[in-house]
């Protein structure tokens, strides 16, 4: 007989985070979303990707953003004298004087946060896609949860846009090459770090209790 | 059509990480040993602090300049609003409408739109609750925008560094700024949108 996991008693029951109502949970195809009725909140989505699919646009993720770090994202010249800059010179720039606090912000939520998205993904979905869970899954789990509203690449991307055009008025500014692996990393990233990560809750049940 | 249970009534609640359901004696979540809460704690009075001082900073970070323009002996200090009138005059008036909108609109909406939710759940109105609901959700769809002006400042910093010639320096206005977002952030993220419906259960 299988014994029953103290965890899986409400499993067919879902609870919307926005206004408090219990429905019983369907199981949905892709794209497919539910609602709630009360509040209009979304209350589930439809798997879009396997394990698999997000294992592999994580390690992507992991590469772009290597090369969207090391090589700079602009690059400006005027009268002969040439200069460029790279996401971490940008947190530098911030770091001097009275200003220091907005370094660490701006260090948070355009590198630390990407960084240890990308890492925690790579390590949760290595392990499961070999069917275990990872070792510290609850932390690493909980972790990606609160990092969520601070990883912030998208402003960033439109943040050097916004640059660009700034500065394209008083001298010569050229995108770099870290800009384009900006620009598919914010796409890659969008992708996988959404709700999608929660599946493995279900999927490793049984290894949890 | 009717209306389904709240799981306050049902001695359940949902862990704010992973969505597991538990029972209301429970205190840490049996999945992810997340704490939970039936609401989050102190909610109303939390989101107030951290609004208030949210406003309070609003004042410097749009009196101080945000950034220093030095080129070729000429210094100028931009304030957030000069800068967009700036992009407003040199024709690119999408990008000014874009920098208002960011750190004008955004801030001042969030500052809005959650001093009406705080004030209508604490006289506990049933006013329009499925319409709160819809405007909490925006404000955290488009809060972490506002974090666009602080960015862009670091990046245009940290290219025009051409020593005497011409640099452009960031200016204690911008860290003021950055507080107003980070403050406001954390305010929507410690209010709970299910106070808004809690006004239709009666023993809460």
């Amino acid at each position: 007989m299988k014994t029953l996991n103290p965890m899986n008693t409400f499993s067919h029951l879902i609870i919307c985070q926005h206004c408090d109502s219990l429905f019983e949970s369907v199981s949905l195809n892709r794209w497919q979303k539910a609602e709630c009725t009360r509040c209009g909140a979304v209350l589930k989505r439809g798997q879009r990707m396997s394990v698999q699919t997000l294992l592999a646009l994580s390690i992507t993720a992991a590469l772009l953003f290597a090369f969207a770090n090391a090589f700079p994202v602009i690059s400006i010249s005027m009268e002969g004298l040439n200069n460029e800059a790279t996401l971490w010179a940008s947190v530098e720039a911030l770091a001097h004087g009275r200003i220091t606090p907005m370094a660490a912000v701006a260090g948070l939520t355009i590198i630390l946060a990407p960084m240890l998205q990308i890492a925690l993904l790579c390590w949760l979905l290595a392990f499961a896609n070999a069917g275990r869970a990872a070792p510290g899954f609850r932390a690493c789990m909980r972790t990606l949860e609160h990092l969520r509203p601070w990883s912030m690449l998208e402003v960033c991307l439109l943040g050097i846009l916004v640059a660009i055009v700034k500065l394209a008025g008083m001298l010569n500014v050229h995108p770099g090459l870290g800009l384009w692996a900006l620009g598919m990393l914010t796409v890659l990233l969008i992708l996988i770090s959404g709700k999608d990560i929660h599946r493995l809750w279900d999927d490793l049940a049984d290894q949890l209790i | 059509m009717s209306q389904p249970a709240y799981a306050r009534e049902l001695n359940l609640m949902p862990c704010h990480t992973c969505a597991q359901i538990c029972r209301r004696d429970e205190h840490r979540c049996p999945r992810c040993n997340g704490p939970v809460h039936a609401r989050k704690h102190n909610s109303i009075a939390r989101t107030w602090a951290l609004l208030l001082a949210a406003l309070m900073l609003y004042i410097p970070a749009n009196l101080l300049p945000v950034m220093r323009t030095n080129m070729l002996g000429n210094a100028s200090d931009n304030t957030i609003m000069s800068g967009v009138i700036e992009f407003w005059k040199s024709g690119s008036w999408d990008i000014a409408a874009l920098i208002f909108f960011a750190s004008i609109v955004v801030p001042c909406m969030k500052f809005l739109i959650l001093g009406l939710l705080l004030v209508t759940c604490q006289r506990k109105s049933r006013w329009a609750m499925r319409e709160r609901s819809r405007l909490y959700r925006m404000v955290e769809l488009v809060g972490y925008w506002s974090m666009l002006d602080v960015l862009v400042v670091a990046l245009v910093a940290a290219l025009v560094q051409f020593r005497s010639l011409s640099s452009i320096d960031p200016m204690l206005g911008i860290v003021f700024f950055g507080l107003v977002v980070v403050l406001t952030m954390l305010a929507a993220m410690s209010f709970d949108p299910r106070l808004i419906w809690d006004a239709e259960v009666e023993d809460v």
